[in-house]
């Protein structure tokens, strides 16, 4: 149990997500409109690496004929069966009671507070004047 | 874009894979139409370059519906170099072969397939091309692979001349025909490519792969991608009552059949059917010498991918149970998108070990004759 710096803000452009391995775990961390989310690297299904999937939106219908593409970027498409997770919170789309991949707590926090402690930053370079990407896991 | 992240085959937190596994479907590719064409006599490499592919559909190199995902495959099935899925042997080896223990795998070639071509000859060569490239690129590459020899199945003379050309080298272990015929494949004109496998002791492999130009339906051409997958079902359903039917398992006692990628929860149902309605209709398919489903049950086995997921699992026991754990292979269908993993795909049908060990590598092993 512990937080960890996993990048400067600036690194993860928005749309974009980074992989990294924290205590053993491979999670991913994804940039979801200036928002920081991060999700376990495994699809609940089949174990496919489901943060190497595309990030998309959900088409949406009311009736038969009419569709509409809503929350573009906030959901993340699992590259083997195409399972559609939201980003946010690691529910399914189909059956978010029942089907979720483990979502971890993401923050962003200033250099100059990482400084203090007790963050796992031993391999990562932090400097006070930026802002960096903490997930807890 | 958003998905260029690198792709990644080595092994991770995973649960092992400890059984042996023979995977039935494997999908090798072309990366492009010249790579056939050392196989092809010059005058065909000329017309494939100069009039290409003649099928029943328009849009001839082209699918009905789109498929999901770019080539019908896994997101991570890109090779590095960005060729298509399933045409680098050595990714192929690394991502599937040595990271699932894949003992032996099984070919389905269904690009650039002979098969569907309304040019015979053409199809033919393409065809010979296909079996040929197999061996070389495949089956010499790595000693895990087998290959299923491909043949025009509308013209069955040439069909059987393949087969008896093939049938020597042992590392092909089935004739592979597309499902979707142009007249249902328990009719006559199909006959002699059924003669030509049981006297080369090769069973016959069915695999959807593309329409061939016919509609995926009875009744036409579906709107949705998901109806197109879903009709595997009933293409399936339809080829077992013709066979059975129409008499070919009294011409050819020894035949057999394995379906591929069809699924196989509907078996069951599919023999009640037949049997209520034989005991009616008895009189009319005097041929027949016993209840249809003893023809099914002898004859077709099948292979697992898709696997389906009732919302409870024993509803899945109960159907193996009524199919026999015997009639089921392992299959991953990769590297397309609907793959099954061999860690998951199965965890929900209560097997004991021993029916693992049949289901992944024993009843493969036995029905093909592998070593």
């Amino acid at each position: 149990m512990g937080r960890h710096v996993v990048a400067a803000v600036g690194e993860i452009a928005e749309g974009e997500r980074k992989l990294v391995t924290l205590e053993g775990r491979e999670i991913g961390v994804f940039n979801v409109k200036g928002e920081f989310y991060a999700l376990l690297n495994k699809c609940p299904h089949s174990g496919a690496e489901l943060c190497r999937g595309m990030v998309i939106g959900l088409a949406q219908s009311d009736e038969p004929g009419e569709y509409r593409l809503t929350r573009p970027g906030e959901f993340l498409r699992c590259p083997w069966h195409g399972w559609e997770f939201d980003i946010r919170t690691g529910q399914s789309w189909f059956d978010p009671k029942r089907v979720r991949t483990r979502a971890y707590k993401a923050t962003i926090e200033p250099g100059s507070e990482l400084m203090k402690g007790p963050y796992v930053a031993e391999t990562f370079p932090v400097q006070v004047e930026e802002n960096y990407v903490v997930v807890d896991v | 874009m958003n998905i260029n992240v690198k792709p990644k085959s080595e092994s991770r937190a995973q649960p092992e894979q400890k059984l042996s596994v023979v995977d039935c479907d494997i999908h090798p590719a072309t990366k492009s139409a010249s790579e056939l064409f050392p196989f092809m006599a010059k005058r065909w490499q000329e017309h494939a370059v100069t009039y290409g592919s003649h099928v029943r559909q328009g849009l001839s190199e082209g699918l009905a519906h789109p498929r999901m995902t770019p080539d019908v495959a896994r997101l991570d099935a890109w090779p590095e170099d960005g060729s298509t899925p399933g045409s680098d042997p050595e990714f192929m080896r690394k991502q599937h072969l040595d990271a699932n223990g894949v003992e032996l795998g099984i070919l389905i070639p269904l690009g650039r397939s002979g098969s569907h071509q309304r040019n015979l000859d053409y199809g033919a060569a393409l065809c010979s091309a296909v079996n040929d490239w197999q061996i070389s690129k495949f089956c010499d590459f790595d000693k895990r692979f087998r290959a299923s020899i491909t043949v025009t199945q509308e013209d069955a003379p040439t069909a059987v001349a393949e087969i008896n050309k093939r049938a020597k080298e042992r590392r092909f272990v089935q004739v592979l025909l597309p499902p979707r015929s142009q007249e249902p494949l328990g009719r006559r004109r199909y006959w002699p490519i059924y003669e030509a496998a049981v006297a080369n002791k090769l069973p016959i492999g069915l695999h959807l792969g593309g329409m061939g130009g016919h509609p995926s339906t009875g009744s036409g051409m579906p709107s949705y991608y998901i109806e197109e997958h879903t009709s595997m079902v009933q293409t399936m359903q339809a080829l077992i009552a013709s066979m059975v039917i129409e008499g070919v398992f009294e011409k050819f006692p020894e035949l057999q059949i394995v379906l591929i990628e069809g699924g196989f929860t509907w078996e069951p149902a599919l023999r009640w059917r037949l049997d209520k309605h034989w005991k009616r209709f008895k009189s009319e398919v005097p041929h027949l010498k016993r209840a249809p489903s003893e023809y099914v049950i002898e004859h077709f086995r099948f292979t697992t991918q898709p696997i389906d997921e009732p919302e409870d699992p024993r509803d899945m026991r109960h159907i193996v149970d009524w199919i026999g754990v015997e009639r089921l292979m392992f299959s991953t269908d990769y590297p397309h998108w609907d793959y099954d993993d061999p860690r998951y795909a199965l965890n929900h049908l209560g097997l004991s070990e021993a029916e693992k060990r049949k289901i992944f590598s024993g009843n493969a092993k036995g029905f093909y004759g592998l070593q």
